[in-house]
């Protein structure tokens, strides 16, 4: 059965779509003269593109390491995940658009690095050059764009054909690119991490920041995965999906969470128990300036899907899967909000409307192109090998 | 009259279902099955409640916590106080990020191991413990239903006669 958007989910998108642009007017309006517009701005900008451009991406990372282990129950959720996923080519122009504008403003106080006068000044900066310059910068910001784009092709045109022809020859190709693919984002999700958010706290850094931005980024899509298919089974759509599926995909969830806690703890507590100045800077920025948001996130990142998740029953429970992603979808934000703002703006970063509108705004954008994306191709995959597992999943 | 086990083996796992099925569809009550690996779909078939393993785990879990938290605050702090990491010292509070590792290990350890301890308890099959399946071949490629006269308001003779149709290839029973 093809899918169709209702008129009601888009009248419903386009005042969401005209609640963040009104929003983002009046606050554009409003704070137009105080200091530091512009980078709030671009802070913002780079927020917003970043955090749905990262659920496009982990449903791409999702569906290669779907194929890469040959995973059987996925395939009747399969074209959700290549939905999601296909959100990537409009949240790399958004988010590059961004980038771009940041880089022709020498870094508008986002990356101070890109600033010719603060480099010039400063000598840690100095020392971090020949990696942080905006020239290698976009090279490899291109040629993460450039992966991300040809794997996700591959897949779309391979998983279209599969429902034409059939065979396992496709499935095979699918197994081989979807490993080489994980090759390349093992690397790439932790450079890219660096590059776009790590370089923000110029001065610091930490190995174990492109797992914690990747684990962030793998909960919140696996979220996004949860409410589209509850979405479309409400509306009737998915018959072949039932509560196992619904419940796997809770499991995800529920473990990308913990994956997520724990690895903003290891960051957190190794660098609080070695105590070394160059180190807690990056905390104590933080913790002074945004103690109850820093650690609220925290608490509710972990804590909520921990307790209310960690049920059977809630797993498989529509209302409570909606409202506990809900939850989780707004902790990531915040936390990814953090991670910029903290560095760009420091003290002076609170949310106001145009915070809130903007991230309506992208909101809505990620949200019509998933469902523009549902309506190119039947909703469940016709000759995946798999599929026949699929249905017969039970757990 | 004597109460009786009637043990049914099949010699594959979709029969035994499909049996199942039909027997239930006509009000018998199956009181289990034995197989060499789990059958999908026959608990609801034969109307096996959900396992409360996950809630037993999580009280083990939450015993870890309690003890882990008990033991380390005893030994960090009041029995032997430590200076942890030149941190504001004597306090459990104020250096609990370092206790978290512990409690969090010892917290999954005492999950796993209650989990796996009730797990054999229950199906009583700890180490040398005699063996409860009725046929040893259910451990290799047999399967059977295990239906009990007691728990069911039918003779033995009706079941006898319901259960002719459901494809078994050998038949015992047991007074008990």
């Amino acid at each position: 059965m093809e899918f169709q958007i209702t008129q009601k989910a888009k009248r419903n998108i386009y005042l969401l779509l005209g609640t963040g642009l009104l929003l983002t007017l009046i606050g554009v309006l409003t704070g137009m003269d105080s200091n530091h517009f512009s980078t709030r701005l671009l802070t913002n900008g780079l927020i917003d593109t970043f955090f749905f451009f990262a659920m496009g991406l982990g449903a791409l990372f999702f569906l290669a390491l779907a194929y890469a282990t040959e995973t059987g129950w996925y395939a009747s959720v399969k074209r959700i995940i290549e939905a999601v996923a296909g959100y990537l080519p409009y949240g790399m122009g958004l988010m590059g658009l961004v980038l771009l504008i940041i880089t022709f403003m020498d870094g508008a106080h986002v990356y101070q690095w890109m600033d010719p006068d603060v480099v010039a000044h400063d000598e840690i900066i100095q020392g971090k050059t020949a990696y942080l310059n905006p020239v290698f910068f976009w090279i490899r910001t291109i040629v993460y764009f450039a992966c991300y784009l040809i794997f996700l092709r591959g897949f779309k045109r391979r998983s279209l054909e599969e429902d034409k022809i059939g065979g396992t020859d496709l499935h095979f190709m699918n197994y081989k690119k979807g490993a080489l693919f994980l090759v390349f984002f093992a690397v790439f999700s932790s450079t890219s991490s660096w590059d776009w958010l790590m370089s923000i706290d110029v001065h610091w850094f930490s190995t174990l920041f492109g797992w914690y931005t990747f684990a962030g980024m793998w909960c919140t899509t696996m979220v996004v995965l949860i409410m589209v298919t509850l979405y479309l089974k409400k509306l009737g759509y998915l018959e072949k999906v039932n509560d196992n599926h619904i419940h796997d995909l809770g499991k995800w969830a529920f473990a990308t969470s913990f994956l997520w806690s724990y690895l903003w703890f290891s960051q957190f507590m190794l660098i609080w128990y070695a105590n070394i100045g160059e180190e807690v800077t990056y905390f104590q920025m933080r913790i002074d300036n945004y103690k109850l948001l820093y650690f609220g996130m925290f608490i509710i990142n972990f804590a909520f899907p921990m307790l209310i998740l960690m049920s059977r029953d809630a797993k498989r429970h529509a209302g409570i899967l909606t409202f506990i992603g809900l939850i989780i979808i707004g902790g990531h934000w915040v936390d990814v909000y953090i991670m910029v703002t903290a560095g760009s703006l420091g003290p002076t970063a609170h949310i106001g409307l145009l915070e809130i509108g903007m991230a309506l705004t992208a909101l809505s954008i990620f949200i019509l192109v998933i469902l523009k994306n549902l309506t190119k191709a039947p909703l469940t995959p016709v000759n995946h090998p798999f599929l026949d597992e699929s249905i017969h999943h039970e757990i | 009259m004597s109460e009786k086990v009637i043990y049914v083996m099949y010699d594959d796992d979709g029969v035994l279902k499909d049996g199942a099925k039909k027997l239930v569809s006509k009000g018998v009550k199956i009181s289990d099955t034995f197989s060499p690996f789990p059958i999908h779909g026959i608990d609801p078939i034969i109307g096996i409640k959900n396992t409360r393993l996950g809630i037993m785990a999580f009280l083990y879990g939450l015993t870890g916590l309690t003890l882990a938290t008990i033991g380390m605050r005893f030994f960090m702090i009041v029995d032997w106080p430590m200076n942890i990491g030149g941190k504001p010292s004597f306090s459990y509070l104020e250096n609990i990020l370092s206790f978290v590792p512990i409690s969090f290990e010892f917290t999954v350890m005492c999950a796993a191991h209650g989990m796996a301890i009730t797990y054999l308890l229950k199906n009583k099959t700890l180490p040398g413990m005699p063996a409860q399946n009725p046929d040893p071949r259910t451990t290799d490629d047999k399967f059977v239903m295990e239906i009990r006269t007691a728990e069911n308001s039918m003779d033995e003779k009706d079941l006898d006669k319901l259960i002719k149709d459901t494809g078994f290839i050998e038949i015992d029973k047991k007074t008990i």
